[in-house]
């Protein structure tokens, strides 16, 4: 392969990335596997957009797997703050270590008995600190547009240089820096520096035989006939102009609700009893109802 | 191969994605671990690097396969340049044909001119006046709306922030000698302005662009901006300049379809769909400002406004004819809103612009 690509990054390119990700139940098409492979290679953050339910997370879960690291998950919220992202000091225990100390009358002078409540024991690592001090891993900040503004604006000062100071104890690098994926549902457009220092990939729904490839590789019992009715029904869904159409997470409940009731094949009276397994909305399902179930069905 | 990139930087720059010389940096380091002569291995460096966007990657693939296939830059180029739009001041002389330059005020009496521009409708203002109000809107600064948010701040009272608590006790041997408080820090709103450029609103849809951008300006991150008509235009960027002609002569180039049909309905979905759903229009105070006047089917419109209803913090409508006298809103598209409006406020001369903003503050 081509020099400049270490051992440390393990896969020699996209393809046998994406061979790898196939063992592990993840069937990624072309685009991303290069885009995980540059961001392994590369050690530039992964930033994925896309619909809900399209894959997203678990491409971090797989990569970790076929990577051997472990995964840190951050899961983004408006108002998340440095001391849940990051770390923070145990101060329950810094007072009962300053209490026992003065029980046992330790002749300490101040200055070091100052400086033994800020020991590494007493500090809480936070998934963002854990990521960089677990070096080599894989760190999956989740939802990033659910966050606000200022956490954005933290996190672009951690993924440029993945170091972490801390003012009592010092500054903290990883090793090697960790493959960071980010995921975000679009529900806010992310600021355009944090993009800019990451790879950017949108991920679309799976064609029809990949669906059916991802349908029959992670849900075994299923039948390949089911699995490709499923698929088909679900592509359809996803051409009725739906408030939410279903992402490929949707067509496995829905698959494993159909195996779970014993169906071999699916037929419209099936559908329309689990539709409730793909469809979220009233108005989604009231109108794929007057569709007729049928309609999905169809040969 | 860098000459290659950086040409296929610079046609992509015309055809709108803005591929900033960072991210071109970033192709260039990518394609170092691909195939460089690979025609798919080129194709997914240069996405991944140069988009930002799902809006960013039909204009790539295009002006990908046009670079690729030996075309000139200029093709997309062309692309891009197709809606020449009206200039800074084309919407302030493209007037209703009511305004009468003979009562043009004698601005020399300029305090008193201004009070009575404050209360003249938009639509029947001369050039002249229209010039004016410009200034005045210059003026205006729509305060935002607030609300409580997570993200809390230390106060002298609130709830017990534990953290704050122990650290100053650790400071003081081990000692509470004093609570500490924190709050939730209030936050502005997210504000949604869906602005109507169709025929009939031509009139005051350049006064409503400029108290959009009086908004935008005031709040560039929490305020978003929409043109509809026969589509749905997102002018948020093109507004944030600071200048206001500036900002409005690229809005005019930004939306395809001003002073064309309206089809209120279809549009308002397009809005939820892509963005409304999505979080834009959630918790937000949402402001539609259109006469009502819809094509399409009033019923889809009635529809779509109970869904934003159900999304938005408050929803306000802002029809510039509610201003004359005797105004009934009989119009098949008002009736059909007006269930789902909290607000309902005219919008047809400074006066009521500042009343709106009023409204919008408290909503």
């Amino acid at each position: 392969m081509l020099p400049g690509v270490s051992e440390r990054t393990g896969p020699g390119g996209p393809a046998e990335l994406a061979a790898a990700l196939e063992a592990t139940g993840y069937l990624p098409d072309e685009g991303l596997a290069t885009a995980a492979y540059l961001a392994l290679a590369m050690h530039r953050p992964l930033f994925l957009e896309g619909e809900a339910g399209v894959g997203k997370t678990a491409l971090a879960h797989a990569l970790a797997e076929i990577t051997g690291r472990p995964l840190h998950r951050l899961q983004c919220y408006e108002g998340l703050e440095a001391s849940q992202a990051l770390y923070d000091w145990d101060f329950g225990r810094q007072l009962l270590h300053l209490r026992a100390a003065e029980a046992a009358h330790v002749d300490a002078d101040t200055a070091s008995l100052e400086a033994s409540l800020y020991d590494r024991r007493f500090l809480l690592a936070r998934p963002l600190l854990r990521a960089l001090e677990d070096s080599p891993s894989v760190l999956l900040v989740d939802e990033i547009d659910r966050a606000d503004d200022e956490f954005e604006a933290f996190l672009l000062e951690l993924l440029s240089d993945f170091t972490i100071s801390i003012p009592e104890l010092g500054t903290i690098r990883a090793e090697t820096p960790p493959l960071v994926v980010l995921t975000s549902n679009r529900t806010r457009e992310v600021h355009d520096a944090l993009k800019r220092r990451c790879l950017y990939h949108w991920l679309a729904h799976p064609d029809f035989d990949r669906e059916v490839a991802i349908l029959r590789r992670r849900l075994p019992d299923v039948t390949e006939q089911l699995a490709r009715q499923v698929a088909r029904a679900t592509a359809t869904l996803r051409t009725l102009d739906l408030l939410k159409p279903p992402g490929i997470a949707e067509a496995m409940d829905w698959a494993t609700a159909l195996h779970t009731l014993g169906a071999r094949e699916l037929d419209p009276d099936l559908a329309a009893r689990t539709l409730g397994a793909v469809l979220k909305y009233r108005e989604d399902t009231e109108r794929v109802q007057a569709l007729g179930t049928g309609a999905l069905v169809g040969a | 191969m860098v000459d290659t990139v950086l040409a296929f930087a610079r046609t992509l720059r015309h055809a709108g994605v803005p591929a900033s010389p960072d991210r071109v940096e970033a192709m260039l380091a990518a394609l170092a671990h691909l195939r460089v002569l690979d025609r798919g291995d080129v194709y997914w460096a240069g996405r991944l690097t140069l988009c930002g966007g799902p809006d960013d990657l039909d204009r790539y693939d295009a002006a990908f396969a046009a670079f690729f296939s030996g075309e000139r830059p200029r093709t997309s180029r062309a692309r891009t340049t197709t809606p020449p739009r009206l200039a800074a001041s084309a919407p302030l002389d493209a007037g209703s044909g009511e305004g009468d330059d003979a009562d043009a005020p004698d601005l020399a009496a300029r305090a008193s001119a201004d009070e009575v521009l404050r209360h003249r409708d938009v639509g029947t203002m001369s050039p002249a006046e229209r010039e004016h109000l410009r200034r005045l809107f210059a003026l205006l600064v729509p305060a935002a709306p607030m609300r409580p948010s997570r993200r809390r701040r230390p106060a002298t009272r609130g709830a017990v922030h534990p953290a704050r608590t122990v650290r100053s006790a650790l400071r003081d041997g081990g000692e509470v000698r004093r609570l500490r408080h924190r709050r939730a820090r209030p936050r502005p709103r997210r504000v949604v302005l869906l602005v109507d450029v169709s025929g009939s609103m031509t009139p005051y849809a350049d006064a409503m662009l400029r108290f959009a951008h009086a908004a935008v300006r005031a709040r560039p991150t929490s305020t978003e901006v929409f043109t509809i008509g026969t589509r749905l235009t997102r002018l948020t960027r093109e507004l944030r300049r600071r200048d206001a002609d500036r900002a409005l002569e690229a809005s005019g180039q930004a939306i395809p379809d001003w002073s064309g049909g309206t089809r209120l309905g279809e549009v308002l979905k397009a809005f939820l769909d892509r963005w409304g759903q999505r979080g834009t229009a959630r918790g937000a105070v949402v402001v539609v400002c259109s006469d009502g006047w819809e094509r399409g089917d009033a019923g889809l419109l009635g529809e779509q406004m109970v869904r934003l209803r159900r999304l938005a913090h408050a929803v306000v409508w802002v029809n510039p004819h509610k201003g004359r006298d005797g105004y009934e809103p009989l119009t098949g598209g008002m009736q059909a809103v007006l269930p789902s409006v909290d607000h309902f406020v005219a919008g047809h001369s400074m006066a009521a612009f500042e009343q709106l903003s009023g409204v919008i503050h408290r909503a």
